[in-house]
């Protein structure tokens, strides 16, 4: 069915969950008064990106008071939303969660946390170990948080796992100058969704933050692209945005009939060379 | 790929750096330094941009060899913004100091009146509630070329990630005054001192081989097969190792579990 989606590009301050709650949950409230279907947040919205040290105290179990104010919203409007979480066994996860209706509808633990240049996350955060499509009273989803958008196969599975729409959770900072109109991160990120969106017939509803912290930016500019690959609505660069924007169901459906590409991937094909590549590697 | 930016997009990003980074503080002013140069020219610029004129407060710190045009600039490129600007001259506390020790070198000299400026906008930087603005880039960073806690303190550097080349591209772009961006870069410690005949080699050859070598991450053989010297390359990887004490912290000793900046880890912007 036809939805519309608010993406909320939000600047979060760094450890200040009371606050960035606040901010949250009016823009969750918005959405609401503007009816919107689903609101969605960047990655780490709760709590900012470069957290180091900051990671235990600012983790939330998902039983949480500041969680359970957005559950409450939930029900009235669908929340995607990024968190640090803390597990019983003292284990931190980059999360993001899925909340309709009042209940959690899904978490994603983010599988690939980057350690690599200017990011460190694997030294403070535990890894998600699935990948799974959930469904939503609009679509069938998948939810992921930004590094794992740049490995194919975390979307290629929920595509596969039939997720016909794709949350991309982002803290993406900006670097790369050079003479180009935008900054390299920006220009590999809108790629990115766009092929990514082509090539499994979905659509990529993708929210990054802006603001700086120690000196890096976050640049922005999120997106919804069609099926197709073509942007239906993009946020500004730099600057905070609460940017709406409707996902047509006849678009989706006129996508997987002109490009068929899912209907005809071959999952025994591509099974059995994983296999055999598992199997050649262990060896 | 190359030392060639767009202007226009590092402008936004460094105008939105000094004002978010400054009003995070709960401070709506900065101060800085201004030479006359290049450098500080251009942090004034942009500091006046992301903040307000009124809110810029420049400090021209002569010393008695100052070239009195480094000064004259430095007014001109005030006046054109609108920034406060004050003269205070550092000759009468630097010499108070060196009258004990009259066979000081030139280099004792010029670190001390590096500090010496670094004292005034840090106590004008508690007078006034303002963040002390840096003006090194990242070509003097690299190279080491500045006085640890002197021209290299500061609260914020929004120039430290671009080479001295981007500084020239960027200062057209701001409307930098056409004398400041056209002369000879200089430290401006004694009379005719230049950067470049100092160090012995150009900005524009040194920022290439920069960029290629720590933004590419080049290796010495890719460098020489890209036309680079190798005795050059040498040298200004000599330069950077030798420096690289002047770019960290303080070392600390550690005896303990959690030791500040080793186990004990923070972002500058915690609760910000």
């Amino acid at each position: 069915m036809d939805f519309t989606v608010a993406l909320a590009q939000i600047k979060p301050k760094l450890g200040c969950l009371a606050e960035n709650c606040e901010m949250i949950c009016s823009a969750v409230e918005r959405g609401i008064s503007e009816g919107v279907g689903l609101v969605v947040f960047p990655e780490l919205a709760l709590s900012g990106y470069f957290l180091r040290d900051l990671v235990p105290e600012v983790a939330l179990r998902v039983d949480s008071p500041h969680l359970a104010r957005l559950l409450d919203l939930s029900r009235h409007v669908d929340i995607a939303v990024g968190f640090v979480e803390a597990s019983a066994d003292y284990r931190f996860f980059n999360s993001a969660l899925y909340l309709s209706e009042g209940e959690i509808r899904h978490r994603h633990r983010k599988v690939y946390l980057p350690t690599y240049g200017l990011f460190d996350e694997q030294r403070y955060f535990a890894r998600g170990e699935s990948l799974r499509a959930f469904d939503t009273k609009f679509a069938r989803m998948g939810l992921l948080i930004c590094e794992d958008m740049w490995h194919l196969s975390a979307p290629y599975v929920l595509a596969m796992d039939g997720a016909t729409t794709l949350i991309c959770l982002s803290s993406s900072p900006g670097r790369g100058i050079s003479e180009d109109e935008s900054l390299g991160s920006t220009v590999a990120w809108q790629k990115l969704t766009s092929t990514t969106a082509m090539f499994l017939n979905s659509r990529i509803i993708y929210c990054n933050r802006v603001g700086y912290e120690d000196g890096v930016n976050f640049w922005g500019g999120s997106e919804i692209v069609s099926p197709s690959g073509s942007v239906v609505a993009r946020g500004k660069i730099f600057d905070e945005d609460y940017l709406v924007g409707v996902l047509d169901e006849g678009a989706l459906r006129r996508e997987r009939i002109f490009s068929p590409m899912m209907r005809d991937e071959s999952l025994p094909i591509t099974m059995n060379e994983l296999r055999r590549i598992e199997k050649e590697r262990s060896r | 790929m190359g030392l060639k930016v767009n202007t226009k997009l590092l402008r936004q990003l460094l105008v939105g750096f000094i004002r978010e980074e400054v009003y995070k503080v709960g401070v709506r002013k900065a101060v800085l330094g201004l030479s006359g140069g290049i450098d500080s020219a251009l942090v004034a610029f942009l500091a006046a941009e992301a903040l307000g004129a009124r809110n810029v407060h420049a400090f021209v710190m002569p010393y008695r060899t100052s070239s009195p045009e480094s000064e004259a600039h430095a007014l001109v490129a005030a006046e054109q913004l609108g920034i406060h600007c004050q003269v205070v001259e550092i000759t009468s506390m630097v010499e108070a100091y060196f009258s004990r020790y009259p066979d000081a070198d030139n280099m004792r000299r010029g670190n001390k009146m590096a500090r010496e400026r670094m004292t005034i906008l840090y106590d004008h930087s508690a007078a006034l509630s303002a963040l002390v603005l840096g003006t090194s880039n990242k070509t003097e960073l690299l190279l080491g070329y500045g006085t640890l806690f002197g021209d290299m303190a500061s609260a914020l550097n929004p120039i430290g990630d671009i080479y001295k080349t981007q500084v020239w591209q960027l200062s057209e772009e701001m409307g930098v005054p056409r004398e400041i961006i056209e002369k000879q870069p200089s430290a401006d410690l004694w009379a005719g001192q230049t950067d470049e005949q100092e160090l012995g080699f150009t900005y524009r050859e040194v920022d290439e081989l920069l960029y290629h070598m720590v933004d590419l991450r080049m290796s010495h053989e890719e460098l020489v097969s890209n036309g680079f010297d190798a005795g050059f390359i040498n040298t200004i990887y000599r330069k950077i190792q030798n420096s690289h004490f002047k770019r960290r912290l303080p070392v600390i000793a550690k005896v303990s579990n959690r030791t500040i900046d080793r186990d004990f880890r923070y972002s500058r912007d915690w609760g910000k």
